[in-house]
């Protein structure tokens, strides 16, 4: 870990820069009924186009800043969403996609169903929708950035000097 | 020879849904495959206890978020069926419309992940590209793009004007030169053809001993679809389902491409015989006794079995579902392929796992 800071601190803050400029997603279905899975997914295609603000999807927790969670959690798959969690490297973000993700939504009456995804692990980004637009995906991912910027410990930048 | 034991899921970037399959491999050939299940139970047939007959209507919606329509439209058979309710005949055919419309953003959904698991991105990128016109439809006329909530116990929600009758019909024609367009790519690219033909085969003798439905079983020559049943207005618009003969992972995507075409051509005929009148009746009383329907998903026969008691909510709700009678002979074509053929192989039968496990 200490070789992780004396190179972060090397290279001047471009690791966080890149961290924040192009966030790696990864998404994990955890008990959805897939509406807000193909939103998700309507996100990185051209129509919506979520690669603009530099976010990639991919398939391994190791190389992702953001996890996107769409479903509620029930009582096999907790673990796996844990452990997709703690395999995934800090800073993190958490968003839950949906209204299931966010409370249980319409299956929170069911004997299977934990809840929220916040019952398991902290959620930063709330996301509500059944299912969710991918207009709201994409803010919720832009503010979940706000999220890891504030737990890098960098301001928000000004516009301004964007275009100086 | 020693065995290798793989893990297949259930995070896995091929599949938008966790389905976990453990791989017993020799060098790189598939001997077995096991099926783990599970992951996405939630339990909601359970839910009759809480919820009165016209609130399950949203639960069952929620099944499966693809093809939510087809779901509410089997439930809703099954209670009218019950209540002895006559569906108002414009209702019949705006069904029709919007549950093809299912079909069509299901299939073109399925036609995208294919590509991208044979790790063509592009043609990804231009099935989702196209799609998005089926869901702007959705959302003009439902109000909402996936989970539409259009059916209702006697009817439909919501009508269709005019206006949006043309717009549709416009759509559905740069959708139909577009699907051309990249039938011409698949049809030409040898990577495509490559990674698909002769992987996972079914014989027609298989399937049926199997008992795939769907685009699976058609893909091998079975000519087996419920909307040959003819409910809605299928009678009066007449149907012919779609074949192929290979059964291997080609013929389902050609099986599919062809459907999609069909969908556009039903949707058509339902527009112009589109008839006057109500959209929905009024409903009085509570459900009694049982009832099955069946009706045809993107991914092949659904079927339910609603039993009411007198009261306002069900006594049972069961669904069998595609996904479901189509894991036995996903297994079957997974014995003896490549490892690195396994992911084409699953997706080649749409596993829907949400719909299986409810």
């Amino acid at each position: 870990m200490d070789i992780a800071k004396k190179l972060t601190e090397a290279l001047g803050g471009y690791i966080n820069k890149g961290r924040v400029k192009s966030p790696w997603v990864i998404h994990y279905d955890c008990g959805s009924c897939n509406g807000c899975d193909i939103e998700v997914l309507a996100c990185l295609t051209p129509m919506f186009d979520i690669e603009r603000f530099g976010i990639l999807n991919i398939g391994d927790p190791k190389h992702a800043d953001v996890l996107l969670v769409t479903g509620t959690v029930n009582h096999r798959n907790k673990v796996v969403l844990r452990n997709i969690y703690d395999q995934m490297p800090d800073p993190k973000a958490v968003i839950a996609v949906g209204t299931c993700a966010c409370s249980g939504g319409v299956f929170q009456d069911c004997y299977n169903v934990v809840g929220g995804v916040d019952q398991i692990i902290p959620v930063d980004v709330y996301i509500p929708g059944c299912a969710a637009k991918p207009e709201a995906i994409i803010d919720g991912v832009v503010l979940a950035l706000e999220v890891v910027k504030g737990k890098l410990g960098l301001q928000p930048l000004p516009q301004t000097t964007v275009f100086e | 020879m020693s065995r290798t034991l793989i893990p297949f899921g259930p995070q896995h970037p091929v599949l938008p849904e966790p389905l976990h399959l453990s791989l017993v491999l020799e060098n790189e050939t598939v001997v077995e495959a096991i099926p783990k299940l599970g992951y996405i139970h939630r339990g909601l047939e359970n839910l009759t206890a809480l919820r009165d007959y016209n609130q399950m209507i949203y639960i069952v919606e929620r099944v499966c978020g693809i093809c939510s329509c087809i779901h509410a439209m089997c439930f809703c058979h099954a209670v009218e069926h019950l209540m002895q309710v006559e569906v108002p005949r414009r209702a019949k055919y705006l069904r029709i419309i919007w549950s093809e419309l299912h079909r069509m953003h299901s299939h073109l959904l399925w036609l995208g992940l294919l590509a991208d698991a044979i790790g063509f991105e592009s043609l990804f990128m231009q099935f989702w590209k196209i799609r998005e016109r089926v869901m702007d439809i959705n959302e003009a006329t439902a109000g909402n793009r996936v989970i539409i909530s259009t059916n209702v116990i006697g009817g439909v929600r919501k009508d269709l004007s005019r206006e949006h009758q043309r717009w549709i019909v416009d759509e559905l024609n740069i959708l139909e030169t577009e699907m051309h367009r990249l039938e011409k790519i698949c049809t030409d690219d040898y990577t495509l053809r490559k990674r698909t033909v002769g992987v996972g085969v079914l014989t027609a003798e298989q399937v049926i001993q199997l008992g795939a439905v769907g685009p699976t079983m058609r893909a091998s020559g079975v000519a087996q679809d419920a909307r040959m049943l003819h409910y809605e207005a299928f009678k009066e618009l007449g149907f012919t389902p779609v074949t192929a003969l290979d059964g291997d992972s080609w013929a389902r995507t050609i099986v599919r491409f062809k459907e999609v075409y069909q969908s556009m051509d039903i949707v058509r005929q339902a527009i112009n015989h589109l008839p006057e009148g109500e959209i929905n009746v009024k409903v009085r009383g509570n459900p009694t006794g049982e009832a099955v329907a069946r009706v045809e998903q993107p991914r092949g026969e659904l079927f339910y079995y609603v039993k009411g008691n007198g009261s306002k909510y069900l006594d049972r709700v069961r669904i069998r579902t595609p996904t479901f009678s189509n894991i036995p002979p996903m297994l079957a074509m997974l014995k003896g392929i490549q490892l690195a053929d396994v992911p084409v192989a699953v997706l080649s039968i749409d596993p829907c796992i949400s719909c299986t496990e409810r």
